[in-house]
């Protein structure tokens, strides 16, 4: 089976991503929770001015990262990553930087994930091998904005599959995934039932299969990406 | 006539640690390196009160701004949302020697503005069904079961803003923001460490984000 290498796979799921959120965009202004890791890479690859970026530690309007001359030690995003303001930032408070998400005002996050499986549940916050403590605004992230993106690699850095018929990790939310990008395919969630709507071109629809545990419906429309 | 209104609020930093007492629970502002009060934390690790009760978003790194107080061995208990930059949470709660409650981060900053504001818990959909649900009640309304947060309550709260008159009004500074306003409601004693003082009357009344009447102290930061 073809493998792309880990920055190619990072970088199509990213574009695949943005590619969307600035589709979105043209009909209305998008605001949109990025996670860390390929979650982040979205951001630079975004081709519209109407995507804004939320950080839940209080901040709308998120920037780039900040380089040396323009660093700002208190001006940060979620990740602790240093960051710069766009025109029409706003910042608050944690309760109203939640009270957004939670409220539905979020249209959207992306987010990387252990595994997600079949009924669109999620397990992104802890391994338990007693070595983490934390979830963070995960859970919140998942119940509270509209559409949950999962940006992930198909399979683990072992080989293992992490697109599966059940979780096995603890979960974050239940049944909230939107859409699912991987370097491979595209998947959304349609009336509880997961779809296979996009394929890469370099692989086979058995080879996806293969690594690719859980249960999907090929969709009458399949693209290629 | 003087109309200048003097702070009534100024005290000495050791003056101020005076106040805390053994096995108060201490809010404490700030995510990651961002809002949190370094002069009152630093102070903290000195005092002689420990067995200390510590609610924060998380608990800095090893051995820098609140894991400090973990090293210097003031903590029984945590209540938080994210300790994987500090793995030594995880190595003493798991040597038993630290109680640790985790709260996603959006029931933990409401938990703390509902104590804030004398509501004594809310629901929301946030963590049911998942391992944080730890045996709280769920209850459903509109046929969608949510989870009750109880109020997160503190005897103090130490927080920092970048600016305040001498009365005690605060502005603070992009994302150092963050826990500062709901912790400065949530604290019976609420300690401010601020860039700056000005005097009564030269913020714009519209840009203060924390009115006087939540704070007690004022400390003024040395760097």
């Amino acid at each position: 089976m073809y493998l792309f290498d880990e920055e190619t796979a990072k970088k199509r799921i990213a574009q695949r991503i943005a590619r969307e959120f600035s589709e979105m965009s043209k009909e209305k202004d998008l605001f949109v929770n990025l996670g860390v890791g390929i979650p982040t890479m979205v951001a630079d690859y975004i081709d519209s001015k109407r995507v804004f970026l939320h950080a839940e530690n209080g901040m709308l309007g998120v920037g780039p990262a900040a380089c040396d001359r323009e660093c700002d030690p208190l001006l940060i995003n979620a990740g602790r990553i240093k960051v710069t303001e766009t025109l029409g930032c706003s910042y608050f408070d944690s309760s109203v930087s939640f009270g957004m998400i939670r409220g539905g005002h979020v249209d959207a996050t992306v987010i990387g994930a252990f595994e997600v499986d079949q009924k669109g549940n999620v397990a992104n916050w802890i391994i338990p091998n007693g070595k983490m403590l934390g979830v963070g605004g995960a859970m919140d992230l998942v119940t509270g904005a509209k559409k949950v993106y999962i940006a992930m690699q198909h399979v683990s850095k072992k080989g293992v599959p992490k697109i599966l018929t059940k979780c096995k990790l603890p979960i974050t939310g239940y049944g909230k995934v939107f859409t699912i990008v991987t370097e491979y395919a595209l998947f959304r969630f349609i009336e509880q039932k997961m779809h296979l709507e996009e394929i890469c071109s370099e692989i086979t629809l058995e080879e996806l299969k293969g690594i690719t545990p859980a249960e999907y419906v090929v969709s009458d429309e399949l693209k290629y990406f | 006539m003087n109309n200048v209104l003097k702070s009534l609020k100024l005290k000495s930093i050791e003056d101020a640690m005076k106040l805390i007492k053994s096995g108060d629970r201490i809010m404490v502002s700030g995510f990651g390196n961002s809002g949190d009060p370094k002069m009152l934390v630093q102070a903290l690790t000195e005092v002689d009160a420990n067995d200390l009760t510590i609610i924060s978003n998380d608990l800095g790194s090893p051995n820098e701004g609140l894991g400090t107080l973990l090293t210097a061995g003031k903590v029984k208990g945590l209540i938080g949302n994210y300790y994987n930059w500090n793995p030594e949470v995880a190595d003493e709660f798991n040597a038993g020697n630290i109680t640790v409650d985790l709260i996603p981060q959006g029931s933990f900053a409401e938990g703390i503005r509902a104590a804030g504001v004398g509501v004594a818990g809310f629901y929301t959909k946030t963590a049911v069904g998942t391992g944080l649900e730890n045996g709280r009640e769920v209850k459903e309304f509109n046929g969608e079961k949510y989870l009750l947060q109880e109020a997160i309550p503190a005897d103090v709260a130490l927080i920092s803003a970048q600016i305040a008159d001498e009365l005690g009004n605060l502005v603070y500074y992009k994302t150092a923001r963050n826990f500062n306003p709901i912790m400065a409601m949530a604290g019976k004693l609420v300690i401010a460490e601020v860039s700056e003082i000005v005097p009564v009357g030269s913020l714009d009344p519209e840009s203060i984000v924390t009115p006087h009447i939540f704070v007690d102290v004022l400390v003024k930061r040395s760097c």
